[in-house]
């Protein structure tokens, strides 16, 4: 194989009047003006020390350098760009379905697009726009979609025919296409270029770049970052960044306190071609056929031709990975059904003589997304990685993204979605790795329906009454690598299989939910919510009390037995977390957290908290099974249960307290129900959950009690427009602007964190504000269903997104929840969003580019709140989560 | 009669056994993979067994083949007994007292072994006692002997073999009150066994070999092909270097009537066997044995039969050849069978077709376009003849079978022909012996990276 990587090279020398790949020929290197003869000494402090001189690194060090940060220390094991970024296609497509990486994308194109007047040096940046291919009906659906959300950003893009596709590409054939997308904008770039360019600007900018250095491990002492140890010697630093690609894994892994980086390399080979007769012209657009899976660019008068297989080959497997990546093989029998693709889509190459077969190793991760932000357990320790094979379209963004967290303590956008934390430990596990890649790979091609789910990986973490549960005809689906149910089955029904059950439509479970919706609102149901994040924080004398007062922005100091709703902000007012906390004594609280907060809202506290012995933080997560009994005659059940009255008055909303359920003892039992029903959680210690499981359902028996799963509690919250972090609610959202000025308590006698920002935006106003629209003329038979993320529209010009849509079953109406914004109409500046504004519009919901009336409402029905109790009781807190 | 490829499949797999070394956090540090193992009968019941283990107390793994003669006792004894001697002989000192601490005191036992058996490969319930009462006796002398040194795998597996035999022979002279166990000892005693068996620890690859089964190294050379290695010699008439061993331990006036017709004392084929006290024996003591012994054993004119031109007993051992083997990344697996497999396949084929097998379609000649002009579409072309060519190979989940699948149905071009494979299964059972022996194979999949690394360090 090695033989082979001469070849290629001594090809590409022979080609040396091609500029655009030249740059990547060791030869032609040294001239580059960042490289150092090697002797140079390593300096024995930096500010920051960034390993890997990929796109990542360098992108990185382009930024903060850029920020004024200047003393900064580029370390790569091998030669700059030599990495995956050496081999990589070099597309830059800002088609992206996630709206940060469809940001960061496009950040990258108009980056790259000045970059070589900005540096010097030749990026072969050539703006080429990009079709990708329909086959189907559902693949044009999901194109639609995408080109709405780039619309609306101001990228220009459309859906085509198959005939205006021959008119832009005329080798494509066309005969099973239904429909494409054209991004004229998108571009090609050499990505090794691109690198060396960041590399020469952030060398003038003070950085220092020391190729054939290589980081054998990073130093921690009391969580943060102290230095780095090199093969050449240690450097002192506070900032650290692992921007080693396919070795960040490895790299996390090699200091004495882990950082947990989960991605796996995946082999991924792609075809170079001699030139046609006529060789192509370096501004033909490139094709993306997900259907095909296969891309195609223009390369030097023929083609470069790749794909994600169905079958993907994890790499490195064994082990520290040590092989150097030109020693990859080229395995033409595995690229066999790609060629297949290939040749369908474009038959007229039959005769074009191949030059090469590149494997060139890409790094996936477990949830396709990628992965930066600061280890939650080291600081200063931050990570950029895992691209999934879009290392180029994201390297400008992410790098900009991950910049602004080091300078500014937080990135211009929210980038939860892409947060390390969103991880833990148990997402680290080598062969969890493997077999995830192995689906996600696919996955890159794969038609991704609402609510799909990963296959691989799955049934970690269980609840105790996991096999009870899934006999009863479960469902299931994951979070944070935990099982919860989606859905019961009844007996006797059955569901399509997975591949025939997707659909941007109607779903074959609607009558399934609705029929527990329906027992949710008059008789009975329990949900086992046992995957939420639960802490307990206790201390000795007020220390937890002083603590939390200052953390969150809702009062605490209530009586004992008392359940308060409450974000964590930051500093902006924003929601870090968004949580319930019971008071169960004067010094201790027990708090309740979404599923993906445990890492993050951990190390929040943790960094945050006071490092005082007396003071004690606990996860109990694993301790506790949760049962929801949402529904009127969950007072019923459980008072029969607990020989005790649960009514009103005895027991009154947002209250807990330790009762005995059967013979178990010690059960925390909560009067929320995270859907604005009436009911109880009841936090089992997981020993009791099957016996405490059985009591409740053997009583429930005669209330009419059936087990139901998150679509149904999914539909409830949203019909009664509760938010749930991580979906509405982010790191730029505040109470103002979700309606939630009764869960702060701006004059609780002492500061709590975000309370300025929030008192500003009391004082000023809020620039955008959280509202529920109900659709009006959609059919939801034969309409497409909404999903989140679609624009709103406000008098014909929009004005944000959606972020979550439920059936409401109540309504008979699909409801969705979204930001509006208030966009001057001339410079498009950010205007206060007042109620009158919401009020006195008319909406309009695009779904896939077909436009839906919805009407648009601040406060929900209060009709739908059934079993009112007094007005201060309901639980109008709009929390909850899934 | 005409079998149909599922039926033809449904043979071939019933006793086709599979273990995967188990990954720790998704790295496997052994350096085996794994192995397939299957066997066909041609006898009924089948003569040949087959073991294999991991051992806990030492490091290693260890895997057998054993053809059977003159019944299946032997062999079974063998299989269930052999690794335990070896296991016992490897264990240092103060494991084998603790073990026997443990058994005086009536505690639970260290586990020696982790077996892992195909559902059809059984244990004798019966005998296990007396068994274990064996290999006690071989343990306390070994404490007794306490030499202190480090164990030499190659001492301890010639040790296992001969003392195993030993004991064998010793259970058969004193017999055994209970009638049952009494007629097994002498059954086991009077029939005979080969066996083959490698220790692998590392890259340290140890065969020990006791008769005319075989073990072969298959070996990826660089460009790619397989070439096969015997890690041992065949203890038969073909082998020169026997037939001396043979006549050097017996003196000159027997030379003549010591091999005939290729055959020991123109009896036995192998040259060296576990039991067949007939060839080792002094006839007195055949005699007094066999007297002394059940009714069923003196209606049986075999074990009556004294070979003629008896003189100079023993004239067989069961002392195996051992050859030590460093595993090279080169090297990728190691078949081990009894001789009805190499009766009917060259070792360079079978190196051929299971390397091809367990690379799959990957190695198996791999393309590379170099230097040549090939185009789109003709590369297109070639890959997918390749893929109907390679879809024949996938039937098969188990190297083992899929060599097996080969021995008995290649025709003349070396391609598997359903029709004869249909004929040979279909034989019915007196029939088959003529045609073919048991088969028994094990395929040991060795894992290049840990060997790579291990090589590295040394």
């Amino acid at each position: 194989a090695a033989g082979m990587f001469l070849r290629l090279l001594s090809d590409i020398q022979w080609r040396a009047a091609h500029p655009k790949w030249r740059r990547m020929t060791s030869s032609q290197r040294s001239t580059s003006t960042t490289a150092e003869p090697h002797p140079v000494s390593l300096p024995a402090q930096a500010q920051v020390v960034i390993c890997g001189g990929g796109i990542m690194g360098t992108s990185v060090a382009y930024h903060l350098s850029k920020m004024g940060w200047k003393d900064i220390v580029l370390l790569e094991q091998g030669r700059l760009a030599a990495g995956t970024t050496r081999f990589c296609a070099g597309i830059v497509s800002t088609a992206r379905p996630v709206s940060i990486e469809l940001k960061m994308a496009h950040y990258s194109n108009k980056l790259y697009q000045q970059l070589e007047q900005e540096t010097g040096v030749q990026t072969g940046y050539m703006k080429t726009g990009s079709i990708s291919l329909a086959q189907t009906q559902d693949r044009l659906i999901s194109l639609k979609r995408i080109a709405s959300s780039l619309n609306v950003m101001g990228i220009p893009c459309e859906i085509i025919s198959p005939k205006q596709v021959v008119q832009l590409h005329p080798l494509i054939n066309i005969h099973d296409l239904v429909g494409a997308m054209y991004v004229p904008e998108d571009a090609l770039v050499s990505s090794a270029s691109v690198s060396l360019a960041l590399a020469t600007a952030a060398s003038r900018n003070g950085v220092q770049i020391h190729e054939r250095t290589s980081v054998s491990h990073v130093t921690v002492q009391k969580g943060h970052v102290t230095g780095v140890e090199t093969d050449r010697g240690r450097i002192q630093c506070q900032y650290f960044v692992n921007c080693a690609g396919q070795w960040a894994y490895e790299l996390g892994h090699s200091g004495e306190e882990p950082v947990h980086i989960p991605l796996h390399a995946c082999e991924h080979f792609y075809l170079l071609t001699h030139p046609l007769k006529e060789p192509l012209s370096s501004s033909l657009p490139t094709v993306v056929d997900p259907d095909g899976r296969i891309y195609i660019r223009n390369w030097q008068g023929g083609i470069l031709s790749g794909g994600f297989e169905k079958n993907p080959k994890p790499l490195f497997t064994e082990g520290r990975n040590q092989l150097e990546i030109q020693n990859l093989q080229e395995d033409w029998d595995h690229f066999g059904p790609l060629l297949s693709a290939l040749l369908r889509r474009m038959p007229g190459l039959e005769a074009l003589q191949i030059m090469q077969l590149v494997n060139c190793p890409e790094s996936f991760t477990p949830d396709m997304r990628c992965i930066m932000g600061e280890s939650p357990t080291a600081r200063g320790y931050f990570v950029l990685a895992g691209m999934n094979s879009a290392g180029i379209s994201y390297g400008g963004g992410a790098g900009k993204y991950l910049a602004e967290w080091m300078v500014n303590g937080y990135p211009s956008e929210n980038v939860w979605p892409l947060d390390l934390k969103r991880f833990g430990t148990l997402q680290s596990s080598r062969t969890f790795l493997r077999h995830r890649v192995m689906e996600v790979m696919p996955l890159m091609c794969d038609l991704k329906v609402p609510r799909w789910d990963f296959q691989t990986g799955r049934q970690l973490r269980t609840s105790p009454l996991y096999d009870r549960l899934d006999a009863q005809g479960a469902r299931w689906m994951e979070k944070h690598g935990f099982e919860r149910v989606k859905y019961f089955v009844p007996p006797g029904k059955d569901l399509l299989d997975l591949d025939h059950s997707k659909t941007f439509y109607k779903p074959d479970w609607f009558d399934i939910v609705g029929s527990e919706v329906k027992c949710c609102k008059e008789a009975v149901c329990v949900i086992d919510m046992s995957s939420f994040t639960k802490f307990e924080i206790s201390s000795t004398g007020d220390q937890a009390l002083e603590s939390l007062q200052y953390l969150f922005s809702n009062d605490l100091d209530v009586p004992v037995g008392h359940v308060v709703h409450t974000g964590m902000l930051n500093e902006k007012g924003g929601y870090e977390n968004d949580c319930s906390i019971a008071r169960l004594s004067k010094r201790s609280f027990f708090m309740i957290s979404p599923t993906d907060q445990q890492v993050h809202c951990w190390a929040w506290l943790k960094n945050r908290l006071p490092d005082d012995s007396s003071l004690v933080m606990e996860d109990v997560t694993w301790k506790y099974t949760a049962l929801n009994l949402i529904g009127p005659r969950a007072v019923d059940v459980l008072s029969e249960l607990s020989y005790a009255p649960m009514t009103a008055e005895h027991f009154p909303s947002l209250f807990c307290k330790e009762m005995s359920v059967g013979y178990a003892n010690g059960i925390r039992v909560m009067s929320i129900t995270h859907t604005g029903e009436p009911g109880f959680v009841l936090y089992i210690p997981i020993e009791y959950a099957l016996h405490v499981y059985n009591e409740v359902m053997n009583m429930g028996q005669k209330y009419g009690i059936r087990n139901a799963g998150y679509y149904a509690l999914r539909s409830l919250r949203i019909e009664k427009f509760f938010a749930f972090w991580g979906q509405d609610l982010d790191a730029f959202t505040t109470p103002m602007e979700c309606g939630r000025e009764f869960q702060v308590k701006l004059e609780k006698g002492m500061q709590f964190v975000g309370q300025e920002a929030l008192l500003e935006q009391k004082q000023h106003g809020v620039y955008k504000r959280f509202t529920m629209f109900i659709l009006e003329d959609h059919d939801t038979d034969m309409d497409l269903w909404p999903w989140w993320g679609e624009p709103i529209f406000r008098n014909g010009r929009y004005v944000g997104k959606t972020t979550s849509s439920a059936y409401s079953y109540t309504l008979e109406r699909h409801v969705c929840l979204g930001f509006v914004h208030h966009f001057d109409e001339k410079t498009g500046e950010e205007l206060v969003v007042t109620t009158d504004f919401i009020n006195q519009g008319e909406y309009e919901i695009d779904i896939a580019g077909q436009r839906f009336q919805a009407k648009a409402k601040l406060y929900p029905f209060s009709s739908l709140f059934t079993q009112r109790r007094r007005k201060d009781e309901v639980e109008l807190s709009g929390y909850q989560r899934e | 009669f005409y079998l149909t490829p599922p039926q033809v499949n449904s043979i071939l797999k019933a006793n086709e056994y599979s273990f995967k070394v188990p990954e720790f956090d998704g790295k496997n540090v052994s350096s085996v993979l794994g192995f397939d193992s299957n066997q066909l009968p041609a006898n009924a019941p089948i003569e040949d067994r087959r073991s294999a283990a991991t051992c806990l107390q030492t490091r290693g793994m260890l895997l057998g083949v054993f053809d059977g003669h003159a019944g299946c006792a032997c062999a079974q004894a063998v299989s269930e007994r052999l690794f335990y001697y070896i296991a016992v002989s490897l264990l240092p000192h103060e494991t084998l007292l603790e073990i026997e601490n443990a058994v005086e005191s009536g505690r639970a036992l260290l586990p020696i072994l982790q077996w892992h058996k195909h559902p059809n490969d059984y244990f004798s319930k019966e005998a296990s006692k007396l068994y274990f009462n064996s290999l006690r006796t071989y343990w306390q002398e070994l404490i007794d002997l306490n030499s202190g040194e480090t164990t030499d795998v190659r001492e301890a597996l010639i040790n296992a073999f001969k003392r195993l035999d030993n004991d064998i022979s010793l259970e058969a002279q004193v017999g055994d009150p209970n009638s049952f166990l009494n007629y097994l000892v002498l059954r086991v005693a009077f029939s005979g066994a080969t066996a083959c068996v490698a220790h692998v620890d590392g890259v340290d690859l140890h065969i020990a070999n006791t008769g005319d089964s075989r073990a072969m190294l298959g070996v990826q050379e660089e460009d790619g092909s397989w070439s096969a290695v015997n890690l041992s010699y065949d203890h038969n008439a073909q082998n020169e270097h026997e037939v001396e061993r043979v006549k050097m331990e017996h003196p000159k006036s027997e030379e003549k009537s010591l091999v005939k017709q290729d055959r020991l004392l123109g009896l036995l084929m192998p040259f060296r066997a576990f039991g067949d006290v007939k060839f080792k024996w002094s006839i007195e003591l055949q005699k007094r044995v066999i007297e002394s012994g059940p009714d069923q054993l003196n209606d049986n004119e075999y074990t009556k039969f004294i070979p003629p031109n008896y003189h100079t007993p023993p004239y067989l051992t069961a002392e195996p050849e051992v050859i030590h083997h460093k595993l090279r990344p080169q090297d990728k697996f190691l078949v081990l069978a009894t001789d009805g497999l190499w009766e009917t396949m060259h070792r360079q084929d079978v190196a051929r077709i299971v390397g091809e097998y367990l690379t799959g379609v990957h190695h198996q000649q791999p393309i590379a376009v170099g230097g040549y002009k090939v185009t789109l579409g003709q590369m297109h072309g070639l890959l997918t003849e390749r893929r109907a060519r390679i879809s024949s190979v996938f039937e098969d989940q188990n190297a083992a079978t899929h060599l097996i699948r080969h021995a008995v149905g290649n025709n003349e071009f070396g391609t598997v022909d359903h029709e004869r494979l249909s004929k040979m299964l279909s034989l019915p059972e007196e029939l088959a012996r003529m045609y073919r022996d048991d088969i028994t194979i094990i395929v040991v999949q060795f894992n290049s990276h840990v060997i790579g690394a291990c090589q590295n360090e040394e």
